[in-house]
């Protein structure tokens, strides 16, 4: 189809998006991420039965968290599509890629480098 | 097992706020199965605190440990050494472990990190249902393993009250009455004779109700 997505994506593959846990995500906030999102399966559609369900359950915890500590929930989505639907998935990425230029680079990313520039 | 939730993030930030050195205290047993105060939540906590202090231009350290339990002296020493670098422990284990952990290390503030809730059951996952209330005297023989204890609202010892409606309880309709479970598994044990024999009153004071409570065991003390 030779689709074109923005660039900023990195694509972290798993075997299912039910392996995809709360740390993870937060993990890549921490070292700078600026947003993740998650692209599972269809819901009902599953392979694994809950594995999707798993994910956006998951999703919507680092959402909560976010806010919480100030980040913003919104830097963090799930997305669900089937396999086959590889213009959906080229518009998930444009989708997010807008919102977070919209909302900015991850605060954590610029303190990390003011303290490194400090020290 | 002790049933646990977790607290809100923003009450642990209140609390922990003032500390620079900070060691999330996680505990392997009943908080760990029921997802409030295992090493994954120890992870979680400690990574969303890192990001709350450093976007707040705070330079806090903040470790993780857990400990296969907080309720025991074996486990709590394994912190011994370095529980001096830290200015407070915030631990994820239930009551029992918080302030065990705070007897054994007297200058250290040790601050929850979770609600304790009762002693439950998983009953399905995400939903922990009470099932004890440790009074002390158990009753479970002649109620047909269903404790009225913990699971009538009004602790009746002697049958429903009038507050039974279509098996569930007059406080709220997802609430089963306790009197209608027992009678239903006396009748399917054969054993619905029980449930004539009236039960004298009961005593309470092994309950919460005589005070702090303690279980003393000549043949294993050492």
């Amino acid at each position: 189809m030779r689709l074109h997505y923005p660039s900023s994506v990195k694509i972290v593959r798993v075997p299912c998006t039910g392996k995809v846990d709360v740390i993870h995500i937060l993990r890549a906030f921490e070292k700078g991420a600026d947003g993740v999102y998650v692209v599972g399966c269809e819901e009902g559609s599953c392979q694994y039965t809950s594995g999707n369900f798993r994910a956006r359950k998951r999703v919507e915890q680092v959402k909560h968290l976010l806010d919480g500590i100030g980040i913003g929930g919104e830097r963090a989505q799930m997305f669900n599509l089937s396999s086959g639907e590889g213009p959906r998935f080229a518009k998930f990425a444009v989708e997010m890629d807008e919102r977070i230029r919209k909302l900015g680079p991850n605060p954590i990313k610029i303190r990390s480098a003011e303290k490194k520039t400090a020290a | 097992m002790i049933v646990a939730d977790k607290k809100p993030i923003e009450e642990i930030i209140e609390s922990v706020k003032e500390f620079k050195k900070i060691l999330i205290l996680g505990c392997n047993e009943c908080v760990t199965v029921c997802e409030a105060g295992g090493k994954k939540e120890v992870g979680i906590l400690a990574s969303a605190l890192r990001m709350f202090f450093l976007n707040q231009g705070k330079d806090v350290k903040i470790d993780e440990q857990t400990l296969e339990r907080q309720c025991d002296h074996e486990y709590l020493e394994e912190i011994r050494d370095v529980v001096d670098q830290y200015e407070a422990i915030l631990s994820l284990a239930c009551g029992v472990g918080v302030q065990f952990t705070a007897e054994k290390y007297h200058s250290t503030p040790i601050l929850p990190g979770v609600n304790t809730c009762f002693l439950g059951a998983t009953e399905q996952r995400g939903l922990w249902t009470e099932r004890c209330q440790a009074c002390g005297s158990c009753i479970l023989a002649f109620t047909g393993g269903i404790c009225p204890v913990s699971r009538c609202a009004k602790r009746l010892l002697n049958g429903p009250c009038g507050g039974s409606s279509k098996g569930k309880c007059e406080i709220s309709k997802d609430v089963d009455c306790a009197w209608q479970l027992i009678i239903d598994r006396l009748k399917a044990l054969g054993k619905l004779d029980e449930y004539e024999k009236v039960q004298p009153i009961k005593n309470w004071s092994t309950d919460r109700a005589g005070g702090p409570r303690r279980v003393v065991r000549e043949d294993v003390a050492l």
